[in-house]
């Protein structure tokens, strides 16, 4: 049994994926960005940290065998299967006000996926405050020698997926990138599938 | 000296006050032995013990200069726009909006808001870290035996939790944090490769670009390797200075910075501050 949802480009969603089943993410056209954030069901005061998650294991990127710890360093899902290889969690989301800063005022007026976290968010009691750096699910973001980081062109393709397992009872927020004046999204949103599975 | 009476427990208390000891703030901060700028502009001064945190309140101009005073500090710092605590810092804006990972002099400390809270004007330290975080209880629990604020090793986030606290803030509001003076560096792989410390007297100093809540902790960084829990004195220094301004070299070094810069002063302006 399982439940399959598309999230149309620019779109927000959420679900609750209780412990033990899977979610699958699915980059229907290729290169797409998804912004992810994920909290403990029960007290969302548990929330993804990318910073645990990187000292834990090690390294910047994520693939398959990473888990996705919260800031209390506990298992919140563990990445099962990658088809891409590499994910970024160091670049955090767009907003209306960073892209002030990368691009220019006249990128105001643009969708962000701040404004779909704080959206959707708010359908599970989550404000501001609750907003944290995310993971970007297809996103590819190296490091040079000197330090230089940056959004480049993707490693995915259309039809590529990845499937997370939920350690706990995980609420998931997902902002399917708008992002139109980077490579993540190869400058044009396209749809994403979400699968819920069963435990197992 | 009697304890047994008030009159005897009163005396005694009284009796402590001019005790010196290494880790302690210095009030008034004019009172510093030899301050790194005029006297009397000297706002805070503090040796933070290893493995304890801070708070402070600053103006928007004041300059803060932190210094590893033996090798083993580690500064953990969050930054928040006083009285506006859904403002800031956004590590993931602060690397990607200037395109780098490591943090050191010239960069800015960005909020969420598209907008400066802070910018590093001066570091000798160049081993910092902004993708690492800071340590837990449960890490610490299990690296070092306990991660509680009273233990031999606390843990930074339980620390930051009572600097939250101290300021009306809960676990909600503590995002990923900086750290200063114990370093990582990133390999072609995206591996991390710990650098630890630049060594004692290194010291990184920071301009507040709006009215500032800064938290400090001042514990092990979480990727040092070493089974110990080391952690050494953090000297905090902080002294009236000046904002960044149209014309100084910080403003216009990066177009992203320029406009960051930009959107500060409208905001500040347009509320009366500047």
């Amino acid at each position: 049994m399982s439940v399959r949802t598309v999230i149309p480009a620019r779109s927000a969603w959420s679900a609750v994926v209780p412990e033990g089943a899977s979610l699958t993410i699915t980059d229907l056209h290729g290169n797409q960005a998804v912004d992810f954030l994920v909290y403990d069901a029960h007290d969302t005061s548990v929330r993804y940290s990318a910073p645990d998650t990187i000292q834990a294991q090690g390294g910047i990127f994520l693939t398959t065998g990473s888990v996705l710890l919260s800031d209390e360093h506990t298992p919140l899902m563990t990445v099962t299967a990658d088809a891409v290889g590499r994910h970024d969690t160091v670049g955090g989301a767009c907003s209306k006000e960073s892209n002030t800063l990368r691009y220019g005022h006249h990128t105001y007026a643009q969708h962000a996926c701040v404004d779909n976290f704080l959206a959707e968010g708010a359908k599970h009691g989550l404000g501001k405050r609750d907003l944290v750096s995310n993971i970007n699910w297809y996103m590819n973001v190296p490091v040079e020698k000197d330090g230089t980081l940056g959004i480049v062109d993707g490693l995915s393709a259309p039809g590529l997926a990845l499937t997370l397992r939920a350690e706990r009872d995980v609420l998931v927020l997902v902002s399917n990138c708008p992002q139109i004046n980077n490579p993540c999204n190869g400058f044009e949103p396209t749809a994403v599938e979400m699968t819920i599975g069963d435990a197992g | 000296m009697a304890t047994a009476t008030t009159y005897g427990a009163r005396a005694h208390a009284r009796a402590q006050e001019g005790a010196r000891v290494e880790a302690m703030p210095v009030v008034p901060a004019a009172d510093w032995p030899a301050p790194p700028c005029e006297a009397g502009h000297l706002v805070w001064a503090e040796t933070v013990a290893g493995g304890n945190y801070t708070h402070r309140v600053l103006a928007r101009g004041t300059e803060l200069r932190l210094t590893d005073l033996r090798g083993d500090a580690c500064a953990h710092l969050l930054l928040y726009v006083d009285g506006r605590p859904w403002e800031r810092l956004n590590v993931a804006d602060t690397v990607k909006v200037q395109w780098n990972a490591y943090l050191g002099e010239g960069v800015l400390l960005l909020s969420d808001q598209g907008r400066v809270l802070a910018s590093v004007i001066a570091d000798t330290s160049r081993r910092h870290d902004a993708l690492c975080g800071t340590s837990t209880l449960v890490r610490n629990t299990a690296r070092y035996g306990d991660g509680t604020p009273q233990s031999p090793s606390p843990a930074g986030r339980e620390l930051f939790k009572l600097a939250a606290a101290k300021n009306g803030l809960t676990a909600r509001d503590l995002p990923p944090s900086l750290s200063f003076f114990q370093g990582v560096e990133i390999r072609d792989d995206g591996s991390l490769d710990f650098t630890g410390s630049a060594g004692p007297g290194a010291s990184v100093t920071l301009r507040a670009e709006q009215d500032l809540t800064v938290l400090i902790a001042n514990v092990p960084h979480p990727a040092d390797p070493r089974p110990d829990y080391v952690s050494t004195p953090l000297e905090v220094l902080a002294w009236r200075a000046d904002p960044t301004r149209p014309g100084d070299p910080l403003w216009d070094a990066t177009p992203e910075g320029r406009r960051a810069f930009l959107n500060t002063a409208e905001f500040l302006t347009a509320r009366g501050l500047a």
